[in-house]
């Protein structure tokens, strides 16, 4: 196996492995839209990585909290409600990272490399920074799970019972520009939300606890990961979006799973079948 | 001294006054009942004093070593999050599984321990919030239109449950109902909010108050005062018929 194609390799799943258990936490807080708004931030970030230079990771992600501390301060503003704020301020950032991306002269910026992914380039320092954003996010996650449960739950209850509900709203667009900053170079901001949501939502059929589905989301992305990368190398195909097909196709079969689940359980010498 | 203390308290949501000087207070075995119509400001109240909401001016005195079991009026139930009630009732503090069916037990729930929480009926739901907030050892009560998504019958109970849970432990109880007839049955304090409190006290001298009549209607006013009803009878949840309301009754 070639090297760049390890290196690929390793990346994905490392990805996967964050973007599993985060994304099940996007999907029951319903916070897809958020997440694709925080994706958008992804070329004026890298533009402003280009200009402080700093590895573009790093400045997607300064890039993505600033984004959600601006949204935290607009929604304090009666008039729009949050998915026109959204709406809004993802459109608008994304065309000022296009705009100042063609400000910039003496830089070439590999656009579709960033709207799509270019797993295939990941190097060494792109697998260090995915190895530390994982250790990071695990730490957070084991610290703060029933917090993070408990709150998706209801808020304020809570915060009665002792979570510092702000301050585990924040880790938790912590962990979300984590993944959107290292999930960029995989599939690329257009589709790096769908790495969160769809193993989330895959796994949700065949799991009984919340435990349980971001385990399944995990294992979910990882196979699309690894099943999107062969598939590319094999026809020659853009790899980003080949993982976020396979991880699609998981999603269909998912949901005939439980119709087909309905057929086994038909009992040919019960009197009723229905 | 009372176990949780609002003085004056005001909050504003930008330019709209939402709460406006509000005094109110429980004391220990105490079931205190805010009223009021929809807008009134009595989640924002109840927000105040949990904390979750800061004054803009007034503030919340709470007696030392107070814990409040809070019950909300929603929570986020989504089958996309595959929570059971045990594990619910687990959220608020690692609990033991016996202590955990124990309570749920006492609130009348006990059969739906291992079901998911997408799935349990409104009243079952008001049944798992009250186990949860009891799960704290609470001195305190605070219970969010717990008779909410509840059918009559089914509700009447629910208000003997928690008028005997405050017998039980002697915790003090500050609760939000639209339901004025249930309210009136078995509270001690009546506090009536309209931005500002417009009256407070036992309910009989509540509902003869000219400004509580004003404000929920004149007929329902009389007819809550010629119900200070007993309960002599059960209605077990959901399944006999409500008995006729006394005539004249309008629900505002």
């Amino acid at each position: 196996m070639d090297d760049f194609f390890l290196r690929a390799l390793l990346g994905g799943v490392g990805v996967a492995l964050i973007s599993g258990p985060v994304g099940c936490f996007v999907v029951w807080r319903r916070m897809a839209f958020f997440g694709t708004a925080l994706a958008h931030t992804v070329l004026l970030g890298v533009a402003l990585g280009f200009l402080i230079e700093i590895e573009p990771t790093l400045s997607v992600f300064t890039m993505c909290l600033l984004f959600a501390g601006g949204l935290a301060l607009l929604e304090r503003q009666q008039l729009v409600p949050l998915d026109t704020l959204l709406g809004v301020f993802a459109h608008g950032i994304f065309a000022a990272g296009m705009v100042v991306i063609a400000f910039m002269e003496n830089v070439r910026v590999d656009l579709l490399g960033y709207l799509f992914g270019d797993i295939l380039s990941t190097g060494s320092v792109d697998l260090w920074l995915i190895l530390g954003t994982l250790v990071f996010t695990t730490i957070v996650l084991l610290r703060q799970w029933r917090n993070l449960l408990a709150m998706t739950i209801n808020r304020d209850l809570a915060a009665v019972e002792g979570v510092r509900v702000e301050r585990v709203r924040l880790l938790l667009v912590f962990l979300l520009a984590g993944v959107i900053a290292v999930g960029m170079k995989i599939v690329g901001m257009l589709l790096v939300v769908a790495l969160l949501i769809i193993p989330a939502a895959t796994a949700r059929y065949f799991v009984t606890t919340p435990e349980q589905m971001a385990v399944v989301a995990t294992l979910v992305g990882v196979i699309s990961v690894v099943a999107g990368l062969f598939g590319s190398l094999q026809w020659d195909l853009p790899a980003g979006p080949m993982i976020v097909l396979v991880a699609t196709a998981m999603f269909m079969v998912s949901l005939l799973a439980p119709v087909l689940g309905r057929f086994r359980n038909l009992d040919p010498t019960s009197e009723n079948p229905r | 001294m009372p176990l949780i203390e609002a003085r004056a308290v005001s909050v504003r949501y930008g330019r709209r006054p939402v709460l406006d000087s509000v005094d109110l207070h429980v004391h220990a075995g105490e079931i205190v009942t805010l009223v009021g119509l929809n807008g009134a400001g009595k989640t924002t109240l109840i927000r105040v004093l949990l904390g979750a909401i800061v004054p803009d001016r007034g503030n919340v005195v709470r007696m030392p070593g107070l814990r409040i079991g809070y019950s909300p009026q929603h929570v986020h139930r989504d089958p996309i999050l595959p929570v059971t009630v045990r594990r619910f009732l687990a959220l608020g503090a690692p609990v033991a599984r016996a202590r955990a069916e124990a309570v749920l037990d006492e609130v009348g729930a006990g059969a739906i321990f291992d079901h998911p929480m997408a799935e349990i009926s409104g009243g079952e739901l008001n049944r798992v919030l009250l186990a949860r907030a009891l799960l704290q050892k609470p001195n305190l009560l605070v219970l969010d239109e717990p008779l909410a998504g509840v059918d009559v019958s089914g509700q009447a109970e629910l208000y003997r449950l928690i008028t005997e849970i405050r017998d039980r432990y002697g915790c003090g109880v500050l609760l939000v109902s639209h339901d004025l007839h249930l309210t009136m049955a078995s509270t001690d304090t009546v506090v009536c909010l309209n931005r500002h409190v417009c009256c407070s006290g036992p309910p009989r001298k509540i509902t003869g108050d000219p400004v509580f009549a004003s404000l929920f209607g004149k007929s329902l006013a009389d007819s809550l005062a010629v119900y200070p009803h007993e309960h002599d009878h059960r209605h077990d949840a959901g399944r006999d018929p409500v008995p006729a309301e006394p005539a004249g009754t309008s629900h505002g």
